[in-house]
């Protein structure tokens, strides 16, 4: 074989491959949205039917009122607005302290906070919740929210990452004109940070989205439950209901496949320039 | 002292440093340093919240090392990630070699095989669970297509954890987008070099390649093990009809799911937090002897191949 037909050969082969992994990546989803537009004869039918006739929209009009997810979606995006605000207040914040001033045991201290990205969750879980009823916080959105005004290990680190990337010049020039350090941040740096603004503010949001263990715990009245919980609590009570299971989940799946949709390429990169060194 | 030797504006700058990072200073205070050590001291309590502590010594350590259901559940957690993680890791680098490709399109495949990794809620926890639907799901469905009769994948004790290390293969577009940018790291003369001096595309991969993803496949490995001890939603939501459970056998038993009965059922703070700690250790032991051995397979200058001192 000449090398032109190797190459040919070798690049339909990965193309192939990667084509029938990215179906299996796809095909939980496919079969999500298509049992959601079955009825129950056909949910049990074998072997099942890939395009439901005739496809029964009102399930996703029956799982809405089944339940009430208008409440839980307006719930999660109340949560999703606070704990995005403090998340990207307080990292910009903390990175910008670890990235551009000098002062004694900063290096430690930022060693130390990226050591806590080790704490397993399941120990500071219990004493957290104990404290949190003390204070009365339970059954509200409080232990939720506040602790993302205080930052995130990994957050931080990306952002103090791409800080050190952009040259101090800018800053001295600022100085330069009368600006002081918040002006500085907030005027200049700030709008340069947008890329890694955009994968906190995406992280904080899947990450809300798709947390279940807190909200179980603090939350307990149903009028207060995120889409989570209030899926969860759905799904108790309809157990064998698939299609109507299905149909809640697609409703739910769907913002964050769109957020992920809008943000893939900073995520992506992001991701893959956290480029792990020693 | 030392204070005294910096000038007016070394100590404004300081002032200002710890100013900025001030949020999670307080935040280190009082969501890790706190609560580690209230663990601790809860975890020698009995607390079940309606009545007052009390100090119970090492009993809530006694019960858990009689506990059957202790034992299963690291046993269920262990077992999941010792076959999760290798395979997972495997795997995830297997894609990211194929993803590194310069082929058409292949910007929209990494965008599709690292989206399970952002979505990892209750939702799809029950399109899993209709998935793996013994009599009506989609896999054995897809199984009898080649003539293979499945199991009753969360209904038999002896098929749950492989329910669980199956679905778990899902999310390796996650990892593969992280050896990804650890090979897009890999400085490409070092390749040059190789082919100059003949070596082949499997010599290539094992002297060069690998070696230079050691780092990443540390930190993966860490993250793996640390994780595998939080699985959670996904045992909640599939293990049984009413959530919570353990599946049949507890089977399904993973170690935060038995935490989290001990804790927010049996509301047992002091037995839960022991818990947390034994669990918390074993997790920390097993990063050490990773961090430890590290020496031995994790490679970390990229520069050291070419031989010391020689300039590029």
């Amino acid at each position: 074989m000449t090398y032109r037909i190797r190459k040919f050969a070798g690049t339909t082969v990965s193309h192939l491959v990667l084509a029938a992994l990215s179906l299996a990546c796809l095909i939980p989803f496919i079969w999500m949205i298509s049992t959601s537009l079955k009825t129950k004869a056909g949910m049990w039918e074998f072997p099942p039917r890939w395009i439901p006739s005739p496809p029964l929209w009102h399930n996703y009009r029956d799982a809405f009122t089944l339940a009430p997810f208008g409440t839980y979606i307006t719930n999660t995006l109340t949560l999703e607005v606070l704990t995005i605000a403090g998340q990207v207040i307080s990292c910009t914040l903390i990175a910008y302290g670890f990235s551009r001033f000098r002062f004694r045991g900063r290096d430690t201290l930022f060693f130390l906070m990226l050591a806590t990205m080790l704490i397993p969750e399941q120990v500071t879980m219990i004493p957290t919740f104990l404290f949190y009823s003390k204070l009365g916080w339970i059954d509200t959105y409080l232990p939720l929210v506040v602790p993302s005004f205080f930052g995130n290990a990994f957050y931080v680190f990306l952002m103090r990452q791409f800080l050190l990337t952009i040259p101090k010049d800018l800053d001295e020039a600022a100085k330069i004109d009368g600006a002081n350090e918040f002006t500085i941040l907030w005027r200049v740096l700030v709008p340069i940070l947008r890329p890694s603004l955009t994968i906190i503010v995406v992280y904080t949001f899947t990450g809300v989205y798709n947390d279940f263990l807190s909200p179980l715990i603090y939350l307990n009245s149903p009028e207060k439950f995120t889409l989570a919980i209030g899926l969860a609590n759905f799904v108790s009570s309809r157990s064998t209901e698939w299609n109507l299971l299905m149909a809640a989940s697609t409703v739910i799946l769907l913002p964050l496949l769109l957020i992920y949709y809008l943000a893939q390429k900073n995520l992506i990169g992001g991701i893959a320039s956290l480029g792990i060194k020693g | 002292m030392a204070n005294t030797l910096l000038s007016k504006a070394e100590r404004r700058e300081e002032r200002l440093g710890f100013l900025f990072i001030s949020p999670w200073l307080i935040g280190f205070i009082a969501f890790a340093v706190f609560p580690i050590i209230a663990s601790l001291l809860i975890s020698f309590m009995k607390w079940d919240i309606y009545q007052a502590p009390s100090w119970v010594g090492w009993n809530n350590f006694n019960h858990l090392f009689h506990d059957k259901l202790f034992y299963k559940s690291m046993r269920v957690t262990l077992v999941y990630s010792a076959f999760a993680i290798p395979l997972g890791l495997v795997l995830g680098l297997a894609l990211s070699l194929l993803l590194n490709m310069n082929i058409r399109g292949i910007n929209t495949y990494r965008t599709l095989f690292y989206l399970p990794s952002v979505i990892s809620g209750v939702a799809i926890a029950m399109v899993w669970k209709w998935i793996f639907n013994s009599d009506y799901g989609l896999l054995n469905y897809l199984l009898s297509l080649v003539g293979i009769h499945g199991p009753k994948w969360l209904e038999d004790p002896n098929w749950i954890l492989t329910t669980y290390i199956i679905m778990s293969l899902w999310g390796i577009g996650g990892s593969a987008i992280i050896f990804l940018g650890g090979l897009q790291n890999i400085p490409g003369h070092l390749y040059e070099a190789a082919k100059i001096d003949g070596a082949k595309v499997v010599q290539r991969f094992t002297k060069i390649t690998l070696p230079l993803l050691t780092p990443t496949l540390f930190f993966q490995l860490l993250m793996g093990i640390i994780g595998s001890f939080q699985v959670f939603t996904s045992a909640f939501m599939m293990n049984g009809r009413s959530g919570s459970a353990g599946g049949p056998e507890n089977e399904g038993l993973f170690y935060m799911l038995y935490l989290y009965q001990k804790a927010f059922k049996s509301f047992d703070m002091g037995y839960a937090s022991a818990m947390a700690w034994v669990g918390g250790l074993i997790s920390f032991i097993l990063a050490i002897i990773v961090y430890k051995t590290q020496g031995k397979w994790v490679f970390y200058d990229a520069d050291d191949t070419q031989g010391k001192g020689k300039t590029a």
